[in-house]
């Protein structure tokens, strides 16, 4: 499904390279976790497949499904299926959260090339969704994400997921700064997406994550690279041992 | 949302490059010499078959106003006005002083069509239901060439014609209010207004009547180096209710144009007044070149109890724009207004707010600014809010906003703050934003273009505003604010 090969990236404006020759496979249905030290260039690697501009892209190349990303800008990739739950999701001040998700609805199946979803249909189905995760309607509402607490944000993070129905979902330390109950919906929300036809790249510096969307394959990068793959025992294992053989000191 | 999408195919379906009403009807017209003498004044005013009393006024206006000289305190640059160079007054020569629609130039009203303002109430009629109506003063140059519904209108007490025709049929009302509210040395073009105004609309609502429909006035620029002195008078008695919308447009020209008009506003005990403007000059060329010159003196009076007048603009066109609506806030109870979007782009220079002078009792007043400025334009919103001794009780919200677009653009807010009792309560809130490249982002990893994002993330910002348009007219200051800034990111 996404195969990214040889990429090499670095900063746009400096001479700083973050990635150095990366080379990963996720596979559909599968979840592959991605874990490293501070600084490793997990978000860095997020932020490249989903198409940022601050970067530049040396050599390599990033397929999803044999297409060629790194020709598309970042809204066609999201149309051919790429979502990134961010970190530090945006608030869009004035924007009700409801707007924004039918904008962002509509504007992928017109890339497409369908037709604009109806507006009963396209309730019911948010409404659904919204329900499933806990979140008041009300809170659509509201223009998005703003003052909506850590845990609000990433459960919007996880709604738009589910409405955009990605093939490939990228997590961006969605565990960061979520309480335990948080982090449960969070991660059931995640979970009850799992499907045949989709991957997931989860990137995370805990495990604790990991415990609640558990991985088929853990993936180790540092200094740019993927250093070493394993199953979930791996985690486990770097819960214990820290990452200081792989670049960062405990 | 269906908004944005309407917004976005509008514009792409339209030549967003090309300023779209800048287009220049070809018509004869009747004007005297340029230049500015007592002798023009009183050209105009027999132009006008006014009555002596309004000729002394106008050539007492032209003398106090030699003795004066052009401001200089706004945060606008422009070479020195020369005003022996600029016509001031032009007329079509076909069909002057119209009795009907049958007597106006065809070209003219082909203009109207062209810009979607139809005059002929059977085309207005057409597909309206009756409470969406709107009546139209339209004002062509110098002259309001017609002004529909009137009769309609006049079934409800309701006068609403051009001044010139106010002067003449109207001469007590005139008298009584004409420079009440916006004294004749007020300022500078002011005065000059006062001694050289054109047309502009008059509107009389009486005691305890809510208007039966929407009044408007579409000012048009046509004629080269040609000066329009616009100059409108809105009384509402006790009681009464008006909305009232002004709208303006000019052909691409490269010289610049001066458009200096004087509206005033009476709003008698327990009445109201909405005034809505979208206004929509010829900016000029993204070098500076060309574009008119928006010097505007605006002023309502809250002049009765509880009375009301709001003030609601939407600003995208000019190359300068110097104005600042305000009320008085003379009687006890009374309420002021000021909701505005200014946009610019290019070279633009925009230096505009508001004045809230709160002299009666428990007198309130909001004012929310939200200015957007990209390419090279400049943007400063100057406002004045003060209480005067009496005024215990005062309240006053101020919130105005910036949305930078790029790095070559600057907004500057400038507040003036002023109480002279200590039971008033200003409150005055300021932000300063750019539409960060991480939202923008955002927007487009969730599937939206790049132009799609802008228009979702302007129209969030402006939000508060649109809202207190009349439904139609949001909807084209919507469209409006999109074309405006089309090109501006990326």
């Amino acid at each position: 499904m996404l195969e990214i090969r040889n990429l090499v990236v670095k900063i746009a404006d400096e001479d700083k390279q973050i990635l150095n020759g990366l080379n990963l496979t996720v596979n559909a249905g599968e979840v592959a976790a991605i874990m490293g030290p501070n600084g490793s260039g997990k978000s860095t690697l997020s932020y490249v497949i989903a198409g940022k501009e601050d970067y530049e892209v040396l050599d390599g190349e990033i397929l999803l499904n044999g297409e060629n990303l790194l020709e598309m800008e970042a809204d066609a990739r999201a149309a051919a299926g790429i979502f990134l739950a961010f970190q530090y999701p945006l608030e869009i001040p004035g924007v009700a959260t409801m707007t924004f998700l039918k904008a962002a609805m509509n504007a992928q199946r017109k890339a497409r090339g369908e037709a604009e979803l109806l507006t009963p249909d396209f309730i019911k189905q948010v409404n659904g969704a919204a329900d499933k995760l806990g979140i008041d309607r009300e809170m659509l509402r509201r223009p998005l994400n703003v003052g909506f607490s850590g845990g609000e944000k990433k459960r919007m993070e996880i709604l738009q997921m589910a409405l955009l129905s990605p093939s490939m979902c990228i997590l961006d330390e969605t565990d960061s700064g979520l309480d335990i109950d948080a982090l449960r919906i969070v991660a059931e929300g995640v979970n009850a997406l799992r499907a045949q036809n989709r991957g997931f790249l989860v990137i995370t510096h805990y495990q604790r994550l990991l415990d609640h969307i558990v991985p088929d394959t853990v993936h180790v990068m540092s200094k740019g690279r993927i250093v070493r793959t394993g199953g979930k025992e791996l985690a486990l294992e770097l819960e214990k041992s820290g990452y200081a053989s792989y670049g960062e000191a405990a | 949302m269906a908004a944005v999408q309407e917004t976005i195919d509008q514009v792409k379906s339209i030549d967003v490059t090309e300023y779209k009403y800048g287009f220049v009807t070809e018509l004869e017209v009747d004007k005297p010499a340029k230049g500015l003498t007592e002798d023009t004044v009183r050209y105009i005013s027999a132009r006008k078959n006014e009555p002596e009393w309004m000729l002394e006024w106008r050539l007492d206006a032209f003398r106090r106003w030699k003795t004066m000289t052009e401001p200089t305190w706004s945060r606008v640059n422009y070479p020195p006005i020369n005003y022996q160079d600029i016509y001031y007054y032009a007329a079509p020569k076909k069909g002057a002083d119209p009795k009907s629609l049958d007597e106006v130039d065809p070209a003219i009203l082909e203009t109207y069509k062209k810009l979607g303002i139809p005059l002929r109430e059977q085309e207005i009629l057409a597909g309206v239901a009756p409470e969406n109506r709107v009546a139209v003063d339209a004002v062509f140059d110098s002259v309001s060439v017609v002004t529909t519904f009137k009769d309609e209108l006049a079934k409800a007490g309701v006068i609403f014609c051009s001044i010139s025709e106010a002067i003449r049929e109207h001469p007590e009302l005139v008298k009584k209010y004409l420079a009440s509210v916006v004294p004749v040395t007020d300022n500078y073009f002011a005065t000059l207004n006062s001694a050289v105004f054109t047309d502009g609309s008059f509107v009389y609502i009486p005691k305890g009547v809510r208007c039966p429909m929407e009044l408007s006035t579409y000012f048009r620029i046509n004629e080269q180096n040609t000066g329009q002195f616009e100059r409108t008078l809105i009384i509402a008695d006790e009681g009464s209710y008006v909305s009232y919308l002004e709208g303006c447009t000019a052909p691409k020209r490269d010289e610049n144009q001066l458009h200096a008009a004087v509206v005033e506003l009476i709003a008698l005990d327990d009445a109201e007044i909405k005034y809505s403007t979208v206004q929509n000059w010829f900016p000029g060329d993204a070098e500076g070149k060309g574009g008119i010159y928006n010097f505007v003196t605006k002023r309502g009076d809250c002049r009765g109890k509880r009375s009301k007048i709001s003030w609601t603009q939407v600003e995208t066109g000019s190359a300068i724009t110097w104005k600042y609506p305000s009320c008085i806030l003379r009687g006890d109870g009374s309420r002021g207004e000021f909701y505005s979007i200014a946009v610019s782009n290019g070279a633009q220079q925009v230096d505009s707010g508001t004045k809230m002078l709160h002299l009666g009792k428990n007198t309130t007043s909001k004012i929310i600014a939200k200015g957007i400025a990209a390419g090279k334009s400049d943007s400063t919103y100057r406002g004045m809010v003060s209480a005067h001794r009496k005024a215990t009780g005062a309240r006053n919200f101020t919130n105005c906003d910036s949305l930078l677009i790029g790095d070559q653009c600057g907004a500057h807010t400038i507040p003036y703050i002023e109480a002279k009792t200590s039971t008033a309560i200003f409150e005055h809130e300021a932000t300063t934003s750019k539409i960060g490249e991480d939202q923008m982002f955002y927007c487009q990893q969730r599937g939206l273009s790049e132009e799609e994002a802008v228009a979702l993330i302007v129209n969030g910002f402006v939000k508060e505003v649109l809202q207190q348009l009349p439904m139609e007219f949001a909807v084209e200051a919507q469209k409006l604010i999109t074309i405006s800034l089309e090109g501006s990111v990326g």
